[in-house]
């Protein structure tokens, strides 16, 4: 485990890709090594890129990369699609449309299932945008499921959130409504060929003007990803951002902030690992579940009951 | 919580996807993740999308007739990357006479026209490396 963790930091793709699998798979071992990782991380600038299924996102980062690649950068990309809740298996489309980079040295893929996570994320998501951080690349992509309106958990997880939509997906009144429209550093409306683009402009920059976020001012761009039409002026806005954060203090900010949510989210998952592994415990939530079923007690005061024995 | 993961890849020149995509839904359906690369994949990408994707099985559809070059490019690539450990079937229009060809260079298994997606997807539990 220690030779692989050390092949990962030389940037060496089939450890990194050993390593993201044994972390999916919730690993012990692997889970063990994780920490070590972290002095390493921190370098990489971390995109996400969200929105509706089929807006165009997998074509957006397909053609970024390239443009990244072309100024010198290494890439590394995350695209995440549903796990069935049936069944468990995912189908995994998200390279098809990065066709061009898929043999380029510097660009490493990964496909993820969401495994049961809500919010448009994974749960190893965290540790796998480590393990890239760590393995050398200079800029991170992670592309969020077709969300809905309310998967805003890549808040958490990115330096710059860039949210694709199309003309012509709603009225005013989407726009007007909370979710995802709320966590955009840069809106892009792709299939800008498509009628009522420069409409759909103009509904995004209208709700934005009412926004108060602090001294960036969310740009609109538009785009025709397949033709890499305003690709450039998108991944120079990106990095524009970036910049501000770095001069603003709000990386730092944003990052202090994913550190607390991942910290915390260790601790949910090793509690619940350490009351459901404890055969103590479970013997008690037994006995209690039979106590809420014949009505002696309620689920609360039960609940209030294990965590009461977990702090002594 | 190991999964299967499964690479559906159409090799070289061809436009009929039809098939490989019953065959990713049947596993996706059979609880593996299933990475779909689309078409005209040459040996070289699948083997290099095998590698960052640590996949467990990769599944080869070809049509066109140039399966003895393309499935055994396809093998010999992945020995010369040390993957050996991935399972490799193929799927498509393969004569009955070629069959036997292509399991000695590695090819595990032959899937022709009718054969049922449960029959796929029971090779793999039985034969990928745990």
């Amino acid at each position: 485990m220690k030779e692989l963790v050390k092949k990962v930091i030389e940037g060496d793709a089939k450890a990194i890709a050993r390593f993201i699998t044994l972390v999916e798979n919730r690993d012990k071992d692997a889970l063990n090594v994780i920490g070590q990782i972290h002095e390493y991380t921190g370098n990489a600038h971390i995109i996400g890129i969200t929105g509706t299924m089929g807006v165009g996102k997998s074509t957006i980062i397909g053609k970024l990369a390239k443009e990244f690649v072309e100024r010198g950068k290494k890439v590394g990309i995350i695209g995440i699609d549903p796990s069935s809740h049936f069944s468990g298996g995912a189908l995994l489309g998200d390279r098809i449309r990065m066709q061009d980079i898929i043999l380029n040295k510097n660009v490493f893929i990964r496909s993820m299932g969401t495994r049961g996570m809500l919010g448009g994320l994974t749960g190893a998501i965290y540790d796998v945008v480590k393990i890239l951080d760590a393995s050398g690349k200079d800029v991170i992509m992670v592309e969020t499921v077709g969300v809905g309106q309310s998967e805003i958990d890549i808040v958490k997880m990115a330096d710059t959130i860039v949210v694709v939509t199309i003309p012509t997906l709603g009225d005013s009144i989407q726009t007007l409504k909370a979710g995802i429209t709320e966590i955009a550093d840069i809106f892009v409306v792709n299939k800008s060929d498509m009628p009522n683009a420069d409409a759909t402009v103009m509904e995004i920059q209208i709700m934005l003007e009412m926004n108060k976020n602090g001294a960036w001012k969310t740009p609109v761009i538009k785009t025709i990803a397949s033709d890499s039409e305003g690709i450039r002026k998108l991944l120079n806005k990106i990095e524009e951002h970036r910049d501000y954060l770095l001069n603003s203090k709000e990386l730092e900010e944003r990052r202090r902030k994913r550190y607390e949510a991942e910290m915390i989210e260790i601790i949910k998952r090793r509690l619940m690992a350490f009351i459901i592994d404890e055969p103590k415990l479970r013997e008690k939530m037994s006995s209690l579940v039979d106590k809420i079923l014949s009505k002696e007690v309620d689920p609360y005061t039960a609940a209030d009951e294990i965590l009461g024995t977990l702090l002594k | 919580m190991k999964k299967i993961r499964v690479l559906v890849a159409k090799v070289g020149l061809d436009g009929h996807d039809r098939g490989a995509k019953v065959v990713a839904r049947a596993l996706r359906d059979a609880g593996m993740e299933v990475i779909y690369t689309g078409l005209h994949q040459t040996p070289e990408q699948i083997v290099e999308t095998a590698i960052q994707e640590d996949v467990n099985v990769i599944g080869l559809s070809l049509l066109s007739g140039a399966h003895m070059t393309l499935f055994t490019d396809v093998a010999e690539l992945l020995k010369e990357k040390g993957l050996d450990d991935i399972l490799l079937i193929g799927g498509g229009i393969i004569p009955e006479e070629d069959k036997e060809a292509l399991k000695q260079a590695g090819i595990a298994e032959i899937f022709g026209p009718g054969t049922s997606t449960d029959e796929i997807v029971e090779f793999i539990i039985q034969n990928v490396k745990k």
